[in-house]
């Protein structure tokens, strides 16, 4: 333990010495979260819409109230009758395009099925469905105005009661902000970056200089050496996370709703196998360059894709799962995280994903044992 | 003498070792053994397998086949042992430049278990030794090379060994840091500290009291520096300036009063049987040849040419 010390002391005293390190371990996560929290958004808010009335009654003005009234659309212009309207959607002016026909208002009046045109922007197929949504409900609201109003002009109104009340209610995240949705992927993801690369990097950097060599000639077990690595890099990034979790209450209004002792114990399971894979890259790579690229390959890009932080894993195909399952440990946390951060859970009904975090530290750490000390020989 | 005093009296032994590197045989065949409180000079060009020796003899590398014993310990039975009882010191100094003077003789103590009282009294051995007293706080990747390497040099014997091990220790310094360097070598050998030390500046190895020379990983000679020299006892090494220096090795080479020669520089080394004739048969030769003037004399064989003489025979016997 002593020696283990030994080797935590100097690696700390050398950290502070060393601010590029510094900068990178503390300073680039928060820069990305600022970036990312900002700039990765899913909320569609203010869709371009733009109208095409062709009826200018007063049936047609009510239905464009009611979408401009829903807060979700911004009417960026009208369009007049004959006028080019796929050259308005190809420059991307609007996202949707509302056409009303002739004769929309008279045909509603008479009784008769009236219908409207809405063109959707499907390029992005994310927004385009969620505007489909929007549309779809107002849509939906508007035909059950109508037709409550008709049953009652027919006196039929008894007929009302029969009627499904379908009350959805939105849990966790009430107000759907995607911020709560991203920022626990966020925190998975830049801890997983930092940690993975700050051992790579610390031990290569001594392989580079000569001074692992020294290391392994002085009476030092792979484990005093590794666990000296490790444990200085562990208290760095749990800072770290403190400093992110404040960032993010600040900017985001992000809390954590759960128990901090069971969100501490699955953050340290997590980064000491993040920290365990940089070991085990350093038993891979001889220079700082080839760790680095290792890093982002085999730990920022599978976190990033594959870990549930953006796109669901379920979605994706079978052989990406797997990999999903086995290389990316963020999967785990992150579920975990968005249980203890948004549903105010604690570890409890995760037992799972921690076990399989424990696996894979496990499993990584054994292995960067056995290749650090077989390159002895 | 029975062979456990032996053992105390031998500080690295080595018989037969091999060490392969797949098809690479780094070192071969090598049998050597240092005493106790020498000052052992390992000789040999880049390559020539002298620092895979070394990490052999630390307990880095496990010996293809062959036996290696440092202070009567085998290198394959505890490495471990061997690593807490020796002090190696590589040709990159291997200190943490971050790190102050102190802080790099605090780790590597606390690296050999050292504390407390202990501990204090080998740092300000270490600060007398390296002469770095007043520049304990400074960084040390700020030190010039041969402070660097007299600091290396201290946190390597931190832990009292009774062998140190030095991996060219005096690559890329300055003369005068090389010479006080070996003074410091002398002075830990005067403390009874065995010195197993590396090196490929044939000047250096005049220091040591006994020489191994490698080659291709083979051990050519092993001797003091009077039993080196000894292979010129039946020969003598001519000194041979002319203005045509290649013309005349071609020339010379094919002559079979010549044994040996080698180019350094401007001049010619040639070996021959007796001086008087070969000066004569020399001069004869070259002059007539119109690669006039010509002077040669006889020197005293230098370290190189010993070391030369070895390589030739050795290539010649391939």
């Amino acid at each position: 333990m002593r020696r283990t010390w030994a080797i935590a002391i100097k690696e700390i005293k050398q950290i502070s010495r060393d601010p590029i390190t510094l900068l990178m371990l503390i300073g680039a996560p928060m820069l990305m979260l600022v970036l990312y929290g900002y700039a990765l958004n899913f909320d569609v808010e203010d869709v371009a819409l733009a109208v095409q009335d062709r009826d200018l009654s007063s049936a047609s003005r009510e239905l464009v109230d009611r979408l401009i009234g829903s807060n979700r659309f911004e009417l960026v212009a009208t369009l007049p009758p004959g006028s080019d309207i796929q050259e308005f959607l190809d420059r991307g002016d609007a996202v949707a395009v509302l056409i009303i026909p002739e004769r929309f208002g008279q045909k509603l009046a008479a009784g008769e099925t009236s219908e409207a045109q809405l063109l959707i922007d499907g390029v992005d197929s994310n927004t385009a469905t969620t505007v489909l949504g929007y549309v779809n409900g107002i849509a939906a609201g508007i035909n059950a105005t109508r037709a409550r109003e008709s049953l009652r002009v027919e006196g039929n109104e008894h007929l009302l009661s029969a009627m499904i009340n379908y009350q959805p209610r939105v849990w966790y995240n009430p107000e759907m902000v995607s911020s709560l949705f991203l920022v626990p992927g966020l925190i998975a993801f830049l801890l997983m970056f930092t940690a993975v690369l700050s051992t790579a990097l610390s031990v290569v950097r001594e392989k580079e200089r000569g001074t692992l060599e020294q290391l392994r000639v002085k009476p030092l077990r792979t484990s005093h050496i590794l666990l000296g690595k490790l444990l200085p890099y562990l208290a760095i990034s749990l800072a770290g996370v403190v400093l992110i979790l404040v960032a993010a209450r600040v900017l985001f209004g992000v809390e954590v709703r759960g128990p901090y002792p069971d969100l501490f114990l699955a953050t340290c399971l997590f980064l000491v196998g993040a920290l365990g894979w940089g070991l085990l890259i350093s038993t891979i790579a001889d220079s700082q360059a080839v760790a680095f690229q290792i890093g982002v390959l085999s730990a920022l890009l599978p976190t990033l894709l594959l870990s549930g932080f953006l796109f669901p894993i379920r979605n994706m195909p079978q052989p990406l799962q797997i990999i999903s399952y086995i290389l990316v440990p963020a999967r785990y946390y992150l579920v975990i995280l968005r249980g203890i951060i948004v549903k105010g859970s604690d570890l409890s009904p995760f037992w799972d994903q921690m076990a399989y975090m424990a696996i894979y530290t496990f499993v990584v750490l054994t292995l960067a044992a056995v290749r650090f000390k077989r390159q002895e020989g | 003498m029975s062979e456990e005093t032996q053992n105390r009296r031998l500080v690295v032994e080595a018989k037969h070792l091999v060490k392969r590197f797949g098809k690479f045989t780094a070192v071969d065949d090598l049998t050597l053994s240092v005493n106790e409180g020498e000052v052992f000079g390992f000789l040999g060009s880049n390559g020539a397998g002298k620092t895979t020796a070394i990490r052999v003899f630390c307990g880095l590398l496990k010996p293809t086949s062959g036996m290696a014993r440092v202070l009567g310990i085998d290198v394959t039975d505890d490495p471990e042992e061997i690593k807490r009882r020796i002090g190696y010191m590589s040709q990159r100094f291997s200190l943490y430049e971050e790190l102050t003077v102190l802080q790099n003789l605090r780790f590597f103590g606390g690296v050999y278990g050292l504390r407390g009282k202990a501990y204090k009294e080998r740092e300000k051995w270490a600060i007398e030794m390296t002469n770095l007293q007043g520049k304990e706080h400074l960084q040390t990747g700020d030190l010039p090379g041969g402070w660097k390497q007299r600091l290396a040099l201290a946190c390597a014997v931190m832990h009292r060994p009774k062998i140190v091990f030095l991996d060219e220790p005096t690559s890329g310094v300055d003369p005068i840091s090389r010479r006080r360097f070996w003074r410091l070598i002398d002075e830990m050998a005067g403390e009874g500290i065995t010195v197993f030390v590396t090196t490929h500046y044939l000047d250096e190895a005049e220091h040591c009291d006994r020489l191994a020379l490698m080659h291709a990983g083979k051990l050519m000679a092993l001797g003091t520096v009077s039993e080196l020299k000894e292979v010129f006892s039946d020969r003598a090494v001519l000194e041979v300036k002319c203005p045509d220096i290649i013309a005349a090795l071609d020339l010379m080479s094919g002559q079979d009063w010549v044994l040996e020669t080698s180019v350094f520089g401007t001049r010619m080394h040639v070996v021959v049987r007796n001086a008087q004739e070969g000066k004569r048969l020399t001069l004869q030769l070259l002059e007539g040849s119109g690669n006039a003037p010509v002077e040669a004399r006889e020197i005293v064989p230098s370290l190189e040419d010993v070391f030369i003489h070895h390589i030739e025979k050795e290539e010649a016997a391939k």
